[in-house]
């Protein structure tokens, strides 16, 4: 699996560009580093696709949701799967995003005016956590302080915007509405007057979908690289890696200011998928969401934090109300206690390996023509 | 003693204006009146600790005299009370570790460090990729694998290695750093005497064959007369020999502090 070099034989051209691509892609950071896994991910992304032409406006809308939440458990992957900082902070940057779009966004009611929400709404989100990471590792915290300086600063947002109801809290056309929140968000348009993309429930799909889909693949560029073993190396031993000759404190603040951005994201995603901003996303309940996500799908896999993200959130949606946090709580309990690695490495590491054991020992027990694995 | 009594003594100024200009170019790394204090506790007692270009010195004493202590003063991991770390000339006092190691600083910690969830190439490519790429970069991290006796373990995951095996992984690594001093704390604890022979002899062949500057700290007589050219050993906090490594084994002096009697 690991010697694909069979990329530099000049007989086959596109599939040693196809080699190339995916040695960029793959790598021991990330699960999934097979033919199989790429044509069985090329069927679930066919099948994405042909959704909203199998169900109805209401229910694309709803998987859009579960789509948006994914960058917010993607962020968390990176900045504590991949470089170890455990953050309960991720909806400070998701809030502070979605607030930012909001406010420009209805000043600003155009779509070039709303083009710039987005960007700014997502730079915010990467600004306030590269200002809150700053003070916190160039300060010497560490550990379990990060956590509990993260969680402090997002009960400390909820308790600020929750006080945002009175007129003095009015930016331009935008009134924050403190306990009551922001609505008359608009939706999403990409562009300027004339020539600019605007989104219905179905196009939006498609729009968060092929941007999650990139931002996958991004992320699996990133942590497979050289930037990314540092930020493994940072995760398993800080002393020994700066030993080496790396900055620790600035890989740390690079990496939690792009979970930053990469929350905000899902942040500005989400104020113009609801068309609303309140400050239950400085909850407690749902600081803790991204952790069961991450946690629970396996916090050092990407497509873990992906797949238990939408999972999660779809069987929380379907069942609604307080019991599903219930349920959720105690399904983080099974998962720390019983599966500390998540569902998707356990997946990788046992399962697979263990049903290709049963295939091969079938297939050698009638005899069968050899099926030496090509991969 | 407070940072200006040690500005203000000409002895020590004079040794750090002569390290600045160069005059003693055989010195590497020297400290001045290096002090760290853990509350109450002073585990360093204004050192004056050199070491000078290619030299391999064993840092010896009883546990609790300050050794790694130093080593990690040295390597900036703590920052000290009062005194000064200068190397090749520079004050480096006040730099981070990362730029430290970058100007020539290597260690290897106590306990075996090597980065578990990682393969052994993985491990060796770490400190190789910030100054090699491509195929150099892979002929360095092979060479590296090599010379730890990984050869054939490439893929498999550090935290399968045996003890022995992880230190010399971890020995590679920080030496493929290609530093001019590398800091050794207890290299071969817990290793049997194949394995002992093996680290005394990569670190002698480090050191005389590409000049890396050693210094070791080892409790374990017959390896430190194996490798050491100069012994120091420290005792309180503070120098309290330094010399050959004959001259030190027969030291009376140094005998009886290791053996905990009075003094």
């Amino acid at each position: 699996m690991a010697t694909e070099t069979s990329a530099g034989s000049p007989a086959d051209g596109s599939a040693g560009r196809l080699g190339r691509v995916r040695s960029y892609l793959e790598g021991p950071n990330t699960v999934g580093n097979s033919r199989q896994f790429w044509a069985g991910f090329l069927v679930a992304l066919i099948a994405l696709a042909a959704y909203p032409m199998l169900t109805n406006s209401y229910q694309v809308g709803r998987v859009t949701l579960f789509f948006v939440y994914a960058f917010l458990g993607l962020s968390l992957s990176i900045v504590w799967g991949y470089a170890g900082v455990l953050s309960f902070g991720q909806v400070v940057f998701f809030g502070v995003a979605g607030y930012t779009f909001g406010v420009i966004s209805v000043n600003f009611a155009t779509p070039a005016g709303i083009t710039g929400a987005f960007v700014v709404g997502v730079l915010g989100g990467a600004a306030m956590a590269a200002v809150l990471g700053y003070f916190m590792f160039y300060g010497g915290v560490r550990d379990v302080y990060v956590t509990i300086i993260t969680l402090v600063s997002t009960l400390v947002l909820h308790t600020f915007m929750a006080q945002t109801a009175g007129d003095e809290w009015t930016i331009g056309e935008a009134a924050l509405g403190g306990f009551n929140g922001m609505p008359t968000i608009p939706n999403l348009a990409l562009g300027v007057e004339g020539a600019a993309l605007t989104f219905d429930n179905v196009t939006y799909y498609y729009f968060v979908l092929a941007l999650l889909v990139g931002m996958y693949l991004a992320l699996r560029v990133l942590v497979n690289s050289d930037y990314g073993r540092v930020m493994v190396a940072v995760r398993e031993d800080e002393d020994r890696t700066q030993m080496f000759g790396y900055n620790v404190k600035r890989t740390k603040l690079t990496v939690f200011t792009l979970g930053g951005a990469l929350a905000g994201l899902s942040g500005v995603l989400y104020a113009a998928w609801g068309n609303y901003m309140s400050p239950g996303v400085f909850e407690l309940t749902f600081a803790s969401l991204p952790v069961i996500w991450v946690s629970v799908g396996g916090r050092k896999s990407l497509l873990g934090a992906l797949a238990a993200t939408i999972g999660i959130e779809y069987f929380r949606n379907s069942l609604g109300g307080e019991l599903a946090f219930v349920i959720v709580g105690a399904l983080l309990l099974v998962f720390i206690l019983g599966l500390p690695g998540g569902i998707v490495p356990w997946v990788d590491e046992k399962l697979v390996p263990w049903l290709q054991r049963i295939i091969q020992s079938r297939s050698t027990g009638a005899a069968a023509a050899p099926t030496e694995e090509t991969d | 003693m407070s940072t200006n009594d040690v500005t203000s003594d000409p002895d020590i100024r004079q040794t750090a204006a002569e390290l600045a200009t160069g005059d003693r170019t055989d010195t590497l790394l020297a400290t001045d009146e290096l002090r760290k204090d853990f509350g109450g506790f002073t585990a360093t007692d204004d050192v004056d600790f050199s070491v000078k270009a290619g030299e391999l010195r064993c840092l010896i004493g009883p546990n609790g005299a300050g050794k790694s202590t130093l080593l990690n003063l040295i390597t900036g991991t703590y920052e000290p009370t009062a005194g000064s770390v200068y190397y090749n000339g520079h004050d480096i006092t006040d730099l981070d570790p990362h730029q430290r190691v970058k100007r020539g600083i290597s260690m290897k910690f106590q306990v075996p460090s090597v980065y578990g969830d990682l393969t052994v190439r993985e491990n060796a490519r770490l400190p190789i990729q910030r100054f090699a790429d491509g195929a150099e970069r892979r002929r360095r991290v092979d060479a590296a694998i090599e010379a730890a006796g990984l050869a054939g373990s490439e893929d498999v995951d550090a935290s399968q290695l045996s003890h022995g095996q992880q230190q010399q992984l971890e020995i590679g690594m920080a030496a493929s750093l290609e530093p001019d001093l590398l800091l050794l704390d207890e290299p071969v604890a817990g290793l049997d005497v194949a394995e002992r022979e093996a680290i005394a002899e990569r670190v002698t062949r480090l050191n005389e064959q590409e000049g890396i500057a050693f210094v070791v700290i080892e409790h374990d007589t017959d390896f430190v007369a194996s490798i050491a050219d100069e012994v120091t050993v420290l005792h309180n906090g503070d120098v309290f020999r330094e010399g050959p490594v004959e001259e030190i084994e027969s030291d009376p002096e140094v005998q009886r502090i290791y053996l905990g009697g009075e003094h």
